[in-house]
C-alpha cells in the first residue's frame, strides 16, 4: 500500500471543504444535542418519575443502528444535510442527557439550599449556581458526543453526505487507497483537536477546579 | 420580632414536625432553638423565611404574615447561615458575600464593596476575598458564611446549626465573635443547635423543644436552668445544669478581701504562716507561695481573674488554688484582691435561688394572665 502524495496536495481544495462539512456536521449535531438535552435532563432532575423514562428513551434511540436511522429518516427530510444532522443529534442525546443529570445531581444540596434561601429564583438558580456547578459532568458529556459524532458523520455517506467519509467510499470503489488512508488521518485530527478545544474551554468556563489544594495558613 | 401562634407542620408521609406551636423570638435578641435531632427545631427555622410553609397557624415577621409576602423578597430580607457554611463553590469569597446586594440590584461594583467591608467585620484579610471557598479552612468559611449572610443588612437572622461542623476551639472562637458583632448589630436572630452549652453561652432566650415538635419551655437561660420545666428539659440540660448557671454570672459583684503578699524580690518569709501571694513590682500576682513546704518549692502557678470573667471560672480556679483563694486584677493585670472558695460558693447559691425565684414569679404572672376571665 503506497500514499500516492501528489494526490493530496491535487485535491487540498476538496479535502478542506470536505474536512469543514464534516466538522460542520458533527458540531451542529452537539449544540442540537444540548439544546434538546438541557431542558430535558432539567425535567428528569426535577421530576423523579421522568427520570428513568427519558434516560431509558435516550438508550433505546442509540440502539437503534445508525443506517437504519438515516433510512428511517429518508421520507421526512430525503438526501440532505438534515438527515444527517437529525442522525447524529439522536446519538448525542443518550450521553449529553445522563452526564446533564447526572451534572445536576452533583451540585452540593447546601449551596442550592444555600441559593434559594437567600432569595434566588428558581430560573435564576438554575443558571447561575446550578448549571455552572454541573458544568464539569456536563463538559465531560460534551466531549464524548463531539469525539463521537465526529466519527460518526462517514456513516452518512449511505445518502450521500458524510464529510470525509466520502474519501472512504471514492478509495474503496477505485481500489485506491490514498483517500481512505487521509480519511482515517483527517478524522483522527479533527477528534483531537475539537476534544483540545473543549478541554481549553472548560479549562477557562470552570476556574473554581484549578487548585484542589488549598493554602494553609490562617488569614 | 418573629412571633408563631399555633404553627403545626405535618409532612405528607404523616409525620408531624411542628406541634401547635406558639412562641415570640423578641427584637434585637438571639432566640436559641434547642433539641435532639428530629425535635422540629431545623423545620421552626425554615418557616420563618418559607423554605417551609406550616400546615396551619400563622408565622409573623415585623407584624406582618410571612405567607402573604413573596417568598423570594422576603428571603432577601433574611440572612440565612447554614452547617458546613453552604458557600457556592464555583464563586470567589468576595462574591459568595456579595450574593444578596446582586440580588437585591446594587450593582457589582457597590455589591463588592459592602463584601469587602463585611470581610474585614468577621476578621477575615482582604487577600481571603480572592479566594475559592475549597481554599479556606471550616472556620474561616463558616465566617464567610456569617458575611454572607450580613451582607445587605437584614434586620433578621436565620442560623442552622451554623459551628457544628468545627472543632470545638474554632467554635469558641466563632461564638465569642457573633456575641461581639452582636453587640455592634442588634439583629434578631433565630439559631438551633443540638448543644446545649453553646444555647447557654449564645442565647438570650432558649427553647426547648421534644420529639414530635413540642415546644417544652422557652426562657433566658438562667432561669431555664434554675428551674428547668420538667424532666425531660432537666435531662436535656444534663447533671452539671447548676454549674452551667455560674457561667452565666460574673465575679463583678462577689465580695473582694484584702490579699496578704508578699513581694517576688522581698526575703523568704517565716515557715508555718499560710499560702502566700507572691507580686511583681507592679503589684501583678505571679505565684503562691506555702513557706510551710521546703525552701526551694516552687510557686504554685496563679490564673489571676478579672470582673468579667465567670464564676465558673472562679470556682475552677478557687480548686486549683493552695488556699482556696482566688486572685483578682483589674483591667491592667494589677492586683485588688482575693475571694476565697466559700464567698464564689455562697455567691453562686444566692444567684440560683434569685434565678429560681424570678422563674416563679414568672410563672405565677403567666398563670395567672392565662385564667379564663381573669381581671388581672
Amino acid at each position: 500500500m503506497t500514499i500516492e502524495w501528489a494526490w493530496i496536495s491535487d485535491h487540498a481544495g476538496d479535502l478542506t471543504t470536505l474536512t469543514l462539512s464534516h466538522l460542520q456536521a458533527a458540531l451542529t449535531a452537539v449544540l442540537l444535542g444540548l439544546l434538546i438535552s438541557l431542558p430535558l435532563a432539567v425535567l428528569a432532575h426535577r421530576v423523579r418519575p421522568l427520570r428513568g423514562f427519558l434516560l431509558g428513551l435516550s438508550n433505546v434511540l442509540f440502539t437503534i443502528p445508525s443506517i437504519a436511522v438515516f433510512v428511517l429518516l429518508l421520507p421526512v427530510s430525503g438526501l440532505t444535510r438534515t438527515t444527517t444532522v437529525i442522525g447524529l443529534t439522536i446519538y448525542t442525546l443518550v450521553v449529553l442527557l445522563r452526564n446533564t443529570v447526572e451534572g445536576l445531581d452533583s451540585v452540593p444540596a447546601k449551596a442550592r439550599e444555600a441559593a434559594i434561601a437567600m432569595g434566588t429564583r428558581p430560573l435564576r438558580t438554575l443558571l447561575t449556581v446550578e448549571l455552572p456547578l454541573a458544568l464539569p459532568v456536563i463538559m465531560a458529556g460534551v466531549r464524548i458526543a463531539t469525539v463521537m459524532s465526529i466519527s460518526l458523520v462517514s456513516v452518512a455517506t449511505y445518502i450521500g453526505d458524510g464529510g470525509l467519509g466520502q474519501l472512504f467510499t471514492d478509495g474503496f470503489q477505485r481500489n485506491f487507497p490514498t483517500p481512505v488512508v487521509v480519511g482515517v488521518v483527517l478524522t483522527l485530527l479533527l477528534a483531537l483537536v475539537a476534544d483540545a478545544l473543549l478541554v481549553a474551554v472548560q479549562y477557562v468556563l470552570t476556574p473554581w477546579t484549578r487548585q484542589r489544594h488549598p493554602k494553609s495558613g490562617k488569614a | 420580632m418573629i412571633k408563631f401562634d399555633a404553627v403545626n407542620k405535618r409532612f405528607p408521609n404523616g409525620t408531624t414536625a411542628v406541634h401547635d406551636l406558639t412562641l415570640e423570638m423578641p427584637e434585637g435578641g438571639i432566640t436559641v432553638l434547642v433539641g435532639s435531632s428530629g425535635c422540629g427545631k431545623t423545620t421552626t427555622l425554615r418557616m420563618i423565611n418559607r423554605m417551609v410553609d406550616p400546615t396551619s397557624g400563622t408565622i409573623r415577621l415585623g407584624g406582618k404574615d410571612v405567607l402573604e409576602q413573596d417568598a423570594a423578597e422576603l428571603r432577601r430580607g433574611i440572612g440565612y447561615v447554614i452547617q458546613q457554611s453552604g458557600l457556592f463553590p464555583h464563586r470567589t469569597v468576595l462574591d459568595n458575600i456579595a450574593t444578596v446586594p446582586l440580588l437585591l440590584g446594587w450593582g457589582r461594583k457597590k455589591a463588592r464593596a459592602r463584601a469587602a467591608e463585611l470581610l474585614e467585620t468577621v476578621g477575615l484579610t482582604a487577600e481571603a476575598g480572592k479566594r475559592y471557598p475549597h481554599q479556606l479552612s471550616g472556620g474561616q468559611q463558616q465566617r464567610v458564611g456569617v458575611a454572607r449572610a450580613l451582607a445587605a443588612d437584614p434586620p433578621v437572622l436565620l442560623m442552622d446549626e451554623p459551628f457544628g461542623a468545627v472543632d470545638p476551639v474554632v467554635r469558641t472562637q466563632l461564638q465569642d465573635e457573633l456575641i461581639r458583632l452582636q453587640r455592634e448589630l442588634n439583629k434578631t436572630i433565630a439559631f438551633v443547635t443540638h448543644d446545649i452549652d453553646e444555647a447557654v453561652r449564645l442565647g438570650d432566650r432558649i427553647a426547648v423543644f421534644r420529639t414530635g415538635g413540642h415546644l417544652v419551655q422557652c426562657a433566658a437561660p438562667a432561669e431555664l436552668l434554675a428551674r428547668p420545666a420538667d424532666d425531660f428539659v432537666a435531662d436535656f440540660l444534663g447533671a452539671e445544669r447548676e454549674l452551667k448557671l455560674l457561667s452565666l454570672t460574673t465575679l463583678a459583684e462577689v465580695p473582694l478581701q484584702r490579699a496578704t503578699t508578699v513581694r517576688e524580690d522581698a526575703p523568704a518569709p517565716p515557715a508555718g504562716s499560710g499560702p502566700l501571694l507572691v507580686v511583681s513590682a507592679r503589684n501583678e500576682p505571679l505565684g503562691w507561695l506555702d513557706p510551710s513546704g521546703t525552701d526551694a518549692a516552687p510557686l504554685t502557678p496563679v490564673r489571676p481573674l478579672r470582673d468579667t470573667d465567670t464564676l465558673l471560672a472562679a470556682l475552677n480556679e478557687s480548686i486549683a488554688s493552695p488556699a482556696g483563694l482566688i486572685a483578682r486584677v483589674d483591667a491592667d493585670g494589677v492586683l485588688t484582691g482575693v475571694t476565697s472558695r466559700e464567698a464564689i460558693h455562697e455567691h453562686a447559691g444566692r444567684r440560683h435561688q434569685e434565678a429560681a425565684r424570678a422563674a416563679v414569679s414568672l410563672t405565677e404572672a403567666t398563670a395567672l394572665s392565662k385564667t379564663p376571665g381573669g381581671t388581672v
